[in-house]
């Protein structure tokens, strides 16, 4: 996607990151770039670490070496709020909501964070336009206008998975970090969730975590491939098809059974 | 009203709204509480005034406690501290002779308030069970404190020989305390009715809901829920200046664990995160209390028993019957079995 005589603008870049768990190297000296206004898809076998890095991008979790900058400003050490300040937002594998409040409500409370206020105890709420104003915005670009008034609980598991983009993306981040937003959903949820996502390119940078491969190569500008912690390889669609490494770990693991190993689109005649 | 008017704006109850009471509700309250008096009177029964204040001075505490337990989810079972905070500030203050409710009052609050911030600095970093038993060891450490010092006066605690001192008014007359405690619950309820009405109130609700998201959208998490423990602290705190009052001293059992339970009962009785939670179950709970001492010395098992049907009838609290009512008359218009 990037022009070959611009350099491309680095959004987000880690150094050296590393985390342990015991004596599990879940994320193994770290160098990743994202660029702005990419799709940027980061892949690998099951337990390559793919939600722990994310994890620490978002700041739940802490590296125990390494940075982490955003726009060229250090947030290693920032907390997840800082980070959402700063302008990154995340959504959840698992779909984090409010179950008991409606959609309309659930994206206003992302737009309160970022209009501030929320120290403000005496202050009467009488002007909550904003709120009102941010919430439609966020529900029309995922395509929830119609179930505004509804409770998140009833709704179908794809429209959670909206919602869940729509949270995030209410909170008007610059980088969104989506964890498998097709998690769970049916070939046509799936194929909406995709649409929406390319929506996003040029306006968001977006890392996208991801288990089904055809989306992966459908949707991303690039990829990075994690293994073991490891960051082997990272370039196009292209690039990462042809590149042997990845090749090899995803095709060369006999004992990966089915669902945890993906075969690569393109190499075994399926998707792209 | 200056209520929620973003979530009001659209038909529908979801917990940004359920804990926030009607307009007409708090004035039927206001009138009942302000006339009580009068009609105890006529009735001649001036002990009752005195019941009265009580149940008034512990659905402050409740009410307090609510705002921590029943919008901020966090389950403190040390709230007995500063309530004791709170008393024994305005019994130790009277003991050497500072009377004048302007000082001790605001004293109280301030020492309830600070330990209730220094407390929740260390026990928010936990959750659930871990939260329920650090608040218990902190609340204990108070209690142990207090019999320990003679200057506290130790088992027996401390009398307030003369009830605080006010401009114009003498508490030593009942129906003047009574007014007083109406006067100052009734502000520390326009106080919580405007915290909760807030933006600070909402995100509270929403970290109830699901604090990890919140922190994931953009919200100081911890830093909010310190802020409420704080505040309902500093309430508790007040409510124990006025206790010390009302009882005319303090005693160490102000400090107990089961102090702090019996909040956490009249929270849940009167309903968890319902704006009038916690006068409704300072009030069951009293005047049941109250009314089956009279009448059997095994009153306490009587009380059980009672608690335990009202309990089962509403699970969530009595102030939660009237959403219950409302959505079964709700379903019955839509032809629906009620649920």
């Amino acid at each position: 996607m990037s022009h070959a005589d611009t350099p491309p603008h680095v959004v987000l870049e880690t150094h050296g990151l590393t985390k342990r768990f015991g004596g599990l190297v879940a994320t193994d000296d770290c160098a990743l770039e994202v660029h702005s206004g990419e799709i940027h898809a980061l892949i690998g076998p099951n337990g390559a670490g793919k939600t722990t890095l994310l994890a620490q991008l978002s700041g739940e979790l802490l590296p125990d070496r390494g940075r982490i900058l955003f726009e060229g400003r250090d947030i290693t050490r920032l907390p997840v709020h800082g980070r959402v300040a700063a302008g990154i937002a995340r959504s959840f594998q698992i779909t984090s909501l409010f179950n008991r409040l409606t959609v309309r409500e659930n994206l206003a409370l992302s737009v309160q964070a970022r209009t501030g206020h929320s120290f403000d105890f005496l202050g009467t709420v009488e002007d909550e336009s904003d709120l009102e104003t941010g919430a439609l915005e966020a529900a029309e670009r995922v395509g929830l206008l119609d179930v505004l008034d509804q409770t998140v609980g009833t709704l179908s598991h794809g429209r959670q998975r909206q919602l869940e983009l729509g949270v995030a993306l209410a909170c008007h981040p610059r980088l969104l970090l989506l964890d498998e937003p097709m998690a769970g959903t049916d070939p046509e949820e799936s194929e909406r969730m995709g649409t929406l996502i390319l929506s996003l390119r040029g306006r968001h940078t977006v890392i996208l975590v991801e288990h089904d491969m055809d989306a992966v190569f459908r949707l991303a500008d690039r990829i990075s491939v994690l293994v073991a912690g490891r960051l082997i390889a990272t370039g196009t669609v292209d690039d990462i098809r042809r590149h042997p490494e990845v090749i090899a770990a995803y095709l060369g693991d006999d004992e990966e059974s089915e669902g945890r190993a993906h075969p690569l689109p393109g190499h075994t005649g399926i998707g792209a | 009203m200056n209520g929620l008017s973003f979530a009001a704006a659209h038909p529908g109850h979801t917990p940004l709204t359920d804990g926030l009471p009607g307009p007409w509700t708090a004035i039927a309250v206001a009138i009942a509480l302000t006339l009580y008096p009068l009609v105890i009177n006529a009735l001649g029964e001036p002990f009752y005034l005195n019941l009265g204040a009580r149940v008034l001075v512990f659905a402050l505490a409740a009410s307090a406690l609510n705002l921590a337990l029943g919008y901020g989810g966090m389950i403190s079972l040390g709230h007995a501290a500063f309530f004791g905070v709170g008393g024994y500030a305005v019994a130790v203050m009277g003991q050497q002779g500072w009377l004048a409710a302007w000082m001790s009052f605001p004293v109280a609050i301030v020492l309830a308030a600070g330990t209730a911030c220094l407390i929740g600095l260390v026990s928010l970093r936990t959750r659930g069970v871990y939260f329920i038993m650090i608040t218990l060891a902190f609340a204990q450490v108070f209690f142990y404190l207090a019999i320990s010092l003679p200057q506290f006066g130790g088992d027996d605690g401390l009398p307030l020989r003369v009830r605080s001192l006010l401009p114009g008014l003498s508490l030593a007359d009942p129906m003047a305390m009574y007014y007083f405690v109406l006067f100052v619950a009734g502000l520390a309820f326009v106080l919580l009715y405007r915290l909760v009405a807030s933006r600070f109130g909402r995100a509270l609700v929403a970290i109830r809901e699901n604090e990890r998201r919140m922190a994931a959208i953009g919200y100081p998490v911890y830093r909010l829920k310190l802020m409420a423990f704080t505040l309902s602290g500093g309430l508790c705190g007040l409510a124990g200046a006025l206790l010390a009052n009302v009882n005319n001293g303090v005693t160490p059992h102000m400090l107990t664990w089961h102090q702090s339970g019996l909040l956490i009962v009249m929270v849940i009785l009167g309903g968890s995160g319902y704006f009038w939670g916690g006068l409704g179950g300072a009030a069951i709970f009293l005047l049941l209390e109250e009314v089956l001492s009279e009448r059997t010395e095994h009153w306490n098992l009587f009380l059980g028993l009672l608690l335990l049907f009202i309990v089962l009838a509403a699970p969530n609290g009595v102030m939660s019957l009237r959403g219950r009512l409302r959505r079964r008359a709700q379903a019955a218009k839509e032809g629906a079995p009620a649920a």
